[in-house]
């Protein structure tokens, strides 16, 4: 368990079924979330290497700047999202190819 | 016995973010999303990450989780119980993730990290705090701007009719 590429390991599934998600879902809150794994799996990535890279606390700095980004998205995003379903009335990303309707 | 709790951490993590990605039901899916992020809380807490686990079940399960599960909420009409959701694409999805797994996987593997021994710090609260109002003093007030306009951003956004 103390090894570095377990982490790494963990964390390159985590992205990757991220992507997954990204690339298969079709709705928008659907998509929200698995960048949030994405997320998740950079910022055990950031911790993994602080510890392992003799306990530099920049890492930690950067994971905190991360989250306070993921915040950020996530409200803008459900902002877009709720006014997308009140323009189309679907929230699938793919319907929604126009500006305006 | 860490070694168990360990593993166990990881099996809730990739098992719930399996089902957050691959569950029919949005609103299962944010639950599961709410079992990974407190796995990964607990693999912060084995990182020696004590701070940074507080403000993951703060930020991600207090704010990020709760605003998913208003916007699932709000973008569905509670009469109508198919929750718009599909998935497309799945086995070429699964194909082109599982190569890209895999590439990610052999470069982890076939690397020589460096890993420099170090003792476990008492806290990191202290040191995390010195970097921010020292050494990362200007992203530190930017990210407090961008998150004011973010707000703002939002609210405005969100608002029935300007």
């Amino acid at each position: 368990m103390d090894s570095l590429v377990n982490y790494l390991l963990v964390s390159s599934i985590l992205f990757s079924l991220g992507l997954y998600g990204v690339v298969t879902r079709r709705n928008g809150v659907a998509v929200l979330m698995s960048i949030e794994l994405i997320l998740n799996a950079a910022n055990i990535n950031f911790l993994a290497f602080a510890r392992f890279g003799g306990m530099n606390m920049t890492g930690h700095v950067y994971a905190l700047f991360v989250i306070v980004l993921a915040a950020a998205e996530a409200a803008v995003a459900l902002a877009i999202i709720i006014n997308i379903f009140n323009n189309f009335n679907t929230i699938n990303i793919d319907d929604v190819s126009e500006l305006k309707q | 016995m860490s070694d168990i709790a360990f593993w166990v951490i990881v099996g809730i993590t990739v098992g719930s973010s399996f089902m957050v990605v691959q569950s029919k039901s949005l609103l299962y899916s944010a639950y599961a999303l709410l079992f990974t992020f407190i796995g990964v809380t607990g693999l912060y807490i084995f990182l020696w990450a004590d701070f940074l686990a507080v403000v993951q079940v703060v930020v991600y399960v207090g704010g990020i989780l709760v605003l998913i599960i208003f916007g699932i909420m709000l973008t569905n009409k509670i009469t109508s119980v198919n929750i718009s959701h599909t998935s497309m694409q799945k086995s070429m999805g699964a194909v082109v993730v599982i190569a890209f797994m895999g590439l990610l996987g052999y470069m982890i593997l076939s690397t020589p990290w460096l890993v420099l021994s170090n003792a476990e710090p008492s806290d990191t609260t202290s040191a995390i705090g010195r970097l921010l109002l020292m050494d990362y003093l200007l992203p530190f007030e930017a990210v407090s701007l961008l998150l004011l306009g973010a707000l703002i951003g939002a609210t405005t956004l969100s608002r029935k009719d300007t």
